[in-house]
């Protein structure tokens, strides 16, 4: 065992010597480093470790949480005996409590989370494929005159995870991403944009030039936007503001709106809420992936949970409490930082590709608005209401025309799971939430 | 007050020679200016949820970060470990981003000149948890009591201590003990089977638990929280389309901290990328229009007595009758532009390097009368309270989410209409500003500002302000 994994097992001991009846403890260590880079010079160097631990304490049917930066015998100490008076402050909950001993375990695969490569990557590579990322960005093309920079962070993490009931396990993680942000600028009209790629391992990153190009290439169509006439049009989501969307949907399948009734989707189980085209999985157990964990924050195994299959809404997301509460089955997905009760978090959360690649999905659409970012959207989960700034490219006659800015498009979600007309083919896992291209048929602009 | 009888001096034994020596290993590699950020932060919070209290937690977080500038290079580091080896460790490691002969560090330390707005009548430390448990009963009692159709509710309440202190190559010592508190209220309302709607009410600032016994109550939130949902209960779809929009005081000046306050941070007009970038002295927003950010306004929640670079803040003019005035910035701008500080260097934690920040925004009052601006609208929308904003300061482009507004019809408030995005841009949104209330409100105090990952908790503030032009994302023809 791991030093991280003795002290979270000696913490939940300790509780329990203490008056508690449950405890559970998490304990992480994480690496952080950054290079950032701008106008082909470095700009910032950052790295540095960090520790923590969590407790959470049951007496009875209440429950405490205390978190800590101290990891002496004398910090735990403090921890654990703050957790206790602070449930002892708390009201009974019937629901409350560790997960039922039957649903702990570990998913046995390899999940490839961890890769050498990450830790052993010099500093100055790290430097150097940031640099190339912006150079290739800012020599695409004259109009690219300045850029908010280019950066390589990377991230090794270790977590170890114990409860009174004798679940003790531990796994480490590694990331790394480069990203860049070039601004483009022609006629007084000003844009940015970015591209960025991440990854478990350092081979499976994209490479600098594409970075830039990518990056370059989004920036320049932006240039010199219209502001369009408000009306209702199709509307295609590309892949990185269709999981956005996604994002939005989640917090609907979400047990914990749902017991609260705080969720459109609240008692729809088994109903048909999407069109055909929909199908929505969420995945823990898939290899190399930014979602995937052998266990989730409570020490219940990863799976593979179907949501919505072909329309039909199949499973909620739940963690042990949400499920008692809707008196159903944890899916394996709470989630928490180091201490408090579990919340409910996505594994690999992602709408299953279709048949027909982006190209034909706008060449499908007469008149339309290809989305290409969102800022600041807003889902009313209790309502399915749903509006947000947007900038994009203007669909005519099965073409991108020209970029439109400075508008916003809105409806409800529950229509626009309905009108989901069709889904495209290109899914990538850009992070743990992920979709392809989506076609919805229509959606209310407002422009000029 | 002096080093020895501070928290870090008292608590861990930090001495003047001991910064010293962190310093030099700082800019034992070159560089121009060094600091050190120790921070000791520890937090409670408490929270109801179908009236059972589900959970009570605190934490304690303590670290310190280690910053060298080099030119326009910054090096970082940090350490959760106080103890001087890995102190030196994190200096040597922040050294990194310069090359060549070490740099003197000045000796002596000054202590800063600061601020005096927080007292802390009673010190969180102090308070038993079951003062915090009853601040939360009270809210979920309230918010059920306000209406029946009220039938989920959950209250927060939160509160911290940050002791802080900041010693710089350059001689300057700080210290800063920070409180914060704040409670937040949602409540879902329906109509007997009918569709379920929510309202929101959160407030606090730099205050400690009696705020909330004498000042701002449970109940008053839990009222609010229990108001606006019960208001959305007879929403109807907001239109679509360019508007004249009535912002109600307070919250909704929101605004401004998205369409003027981010694109007037140095860092990104030293890189112009800002569409603010080179305009000081032009007309970017009505005569009417004087935004200020203020960080020295006692008890608010974007207050500090220094800011995170031991820099005491200040009260900073953005815009005066509509001309652009100046940036918001932090050391690092201000040493390459040539200019001083203006107190806004923030930073979310000892993990994370400082940059220019907001403080509290807002728009000084003008000479309408609020209800006169109303009447002077045949047709429009009238904004009671937001949710957050975003923007994007490179086109300029900005939004933000009504949670609360009304039509207007013929200078009247009629129906209450459902949530709905606006969008405009920056340096022109504000051109169409063309009445300003003599009723400047800030917020209630829950404000987050996200920028690059970082956190910090902001004010802003607004009177009523006429626009008479912007776009509405609502769904309606």
């Amino acid at each position: 065992m791991s030093e991280l994994l003795d002290i979270a097992t000696a913490a939940t001991r300790r509780a329990l010597e203490l008056g508690a009846t449950g405890a559970e403890c998490t304990v992480s260590e994480g690496e952080e480093f950054s290079a950032g880079v701008r106008m082909r010079e470095v700009e910032n160097l950052k790295q540095a470790g960090s520790r923590g631990a969590g407790i959470r304490v049951l007496a009875g049917n209440l429950t405490g949480s205390f978190r800590t930066s101290d990891l002496s015998t004398q910090g735990i100490e403090t921890m654990v005996r703050g957790a206790l008076d602070l449930a002892s402050i708390t009201t009974p909950d019937p629901h409350a409590g560790l997960p039922d001993p039957a649903d702990l375990g570990r998913f046995s695969g390899d999940l490839k989370l961890y890769d050498e490569s990450v830790s052993r990557m010099e500093t100055e590579v790290k430097i150097a494929q940031a640099l190339k990322a912006e150079e290739v960005a800012l020599a695409a093309d004259p109009r690219i005159t300045n850029s908010e920079g280019a950066s390589f962070d990377s991230h090794l993490g270790s977590r170890a995870f114990a409860n009174s009931l004798g679940f003790a396990g531990e796994y480490r993680t590694s990331t790394c991403g480069l990203s860049v942000v070039p601004v483009a600028k022609q006629n007084g009209s000003m844009e940015r944009d970015y591209w960025h790629t991440s990854a478990r391992e350092v081979s499976r990153l994209e490479s600098p030039e594409e970075v830039g190009r990518r990056a370059a290439e989004r920036a320049l169509r932006r240039l010199n936007p219209r502001k369009v006439p408000t009306q209702k049009v199709p509307v295609i989501f590309e892949p990185r503001t269709a999981r956005m969307l996604l994002g939005d949907l989640f917090d609907a399948v979400n047990g914990g709106a749902i017991y609260r009734h705080a969720s459109f989707l609240a008692g729809k189980l088994g109903e048909k809420i999407a069109s055909d085209a929909l199908t929505i999985i969420d995945d823990a157990t898939m290899p190399g992936l930014f979602g995937s964990s052998p266990f989730d924050d409570e020490g219940v195994a990863s799976r593979r949970t179907v949501v919505i299959e072909r329309g039909v809404l199949k499973s909620y997301l739940l963690n042990t409490y949400t499920a008692r509460k809707l008196d159903l089955k944890t899916t394996g997905n709470a989630s928490r930082g180091l201490a408090g009760s579990a919340g409910v978090g996505p594994g690999n959360f992602y709408i299953e590709a279709g048949a027909r690649s982006e190209a034909d999905l706008i060449a499908s659409v007469r008149q339309g608005l290809y989305v290409t970012e969102l800022i600041g959207a807003s889902a009313n989960t209790v309502t399915g209401d749903y509006s947000s700034g947007a900038a994009g490219l203007w669909i005519e006659n099965g073409e991108l025309a020209y970029p439109v800015s400075e508008i916003t498009i809105a409806g409800n979600l529950k229509q626009m799971l309905m009108n989901l007309e069709q889904v495209g083919a290109n899914l990538e896992f850009r992070g743990s939430i992920a979709s392809p291209a989506l076609l919805i048929g229509e959606m209310t602009i407002s422009g000029q | 007050m002096g080093l020895s009888p501070s928290f870090f001096g008292a608590k861990f034994g930090i001495t003047e020679r001991d910064l010293e020596s962190y310093l030099s290993e700082a800019l034992s590699a070159g560089g121009e200016y060094a600091d050190l950020y120790f921070e000791y932060l520890s937090t409670s919070s408490i929270g109801i949820d179908e009236g059972i209290v589900k959970s009570a937690s605190e934490s304690v977080t303590l670290g310190v970060g280690v910053r060298v500038i080099a030119g326009e290079r910054t090096g970082y580091a940090y350490s959760d470990d106080l103890s001087p080896e890995k102190i030196r460790k994190a200096a040597r490691v922040a050294a990194l981003i310069a090359r060549g002969p070490a740099s003197v560090v000045k000796t002596g330390f000054t202590e800063a000149r600061k601020h005096n707005l927080y007292s802390m009548v009673i010190s969180p430390h102090d308070v038993s948890l079951a003062e915090r448990v009853d601040l939360v009963k009270r809210a979920d009692a309230a918010a059920r009591a306000y209406d029946n159709r009220v039938f989920q509710v959950i209250a927060n309440y939160a509160d911290s201590v940050r002791e802080v202190l900041v010693a710089s190559s350059d001689g300057r010592l700080s210290f800063d003990r920070q409180p914060m508190a704040r409670m937040g209220v949602a409540a879902l309302a329906r109509e007997t089977d009918g569709v379920p709607q929510q309202g929101y009410s959160g407030g606090g600032g730099r205050v400690t638990l009696d705020f909330f016994l004498n000042e701002k109550t449970p109940e008053h939130f839990a009222k609010e929280a229990a108001r606006q949902a019960i208001v959305q209960l007879s929403a109807v779809d907001a239109p679509a389309g360019e508007s004249v929009v009535v912002l109600g005081p307070g919250w909704p000046g929101i605004l401004l901290h998205e369409a003027v306050g981010h694109g007037l941070e140095a860092d990104f007009n030293r890189k112009g990328v800002s569409a603010f970038s080179g305009r000081i002295g032009q007309q970017v927003a009505s005569p009417l229009c004087t935004v200020i950010d203020d960080g020295t306004i006692g008890s608010r929640r974007g207050s500090l007595n220094v800011d995170d670079e031991g820099v005491p803040t200040q009260k900073n003019v953005l815009i005066e009758n509509g001309i652009l005035r100046g940036y918001l910035q932090d050391t690092l701008s201000a040493r390459l532009l040539k200019s001083t500080s203006t107190g806004s260097g923030r930073r979310e934690s000892y993990q994370h390097i400082p940059m220019p920040r907001m403080t509290n925004t807002y728009m000084l009052a003008g000479q309408s009368d609020p209800e006169e601006i109303i009447r002077s609208v045949p047709k429009g929308i009238y904004c009671a309270t937001f949710g957050g904003g975003q923007v994007d300061i490179t086109s300029g482009n900005f939004v933000f989410q009504a949670t609360e507004s009304y039509l207007i019809e013929n200078g009247k408030l009629t129906r209450p209409v459902k949530g709905a995005t606006l969008i405009g841009n920056g340096p022109e949104a504000l051109k169409y500003v063309s009445m300003v209330g003599h009723d400047l409100q800030l917020d209630e105090g829950i404000g987050v500002c996200g920028k690059e990952g970082q956190s910090v908790p902001v004010g802003v503030g607004i009177p009523t302000v006429k626009i008479d032009k912007m776009t509405v994302g609502g769904t309606a023809a």
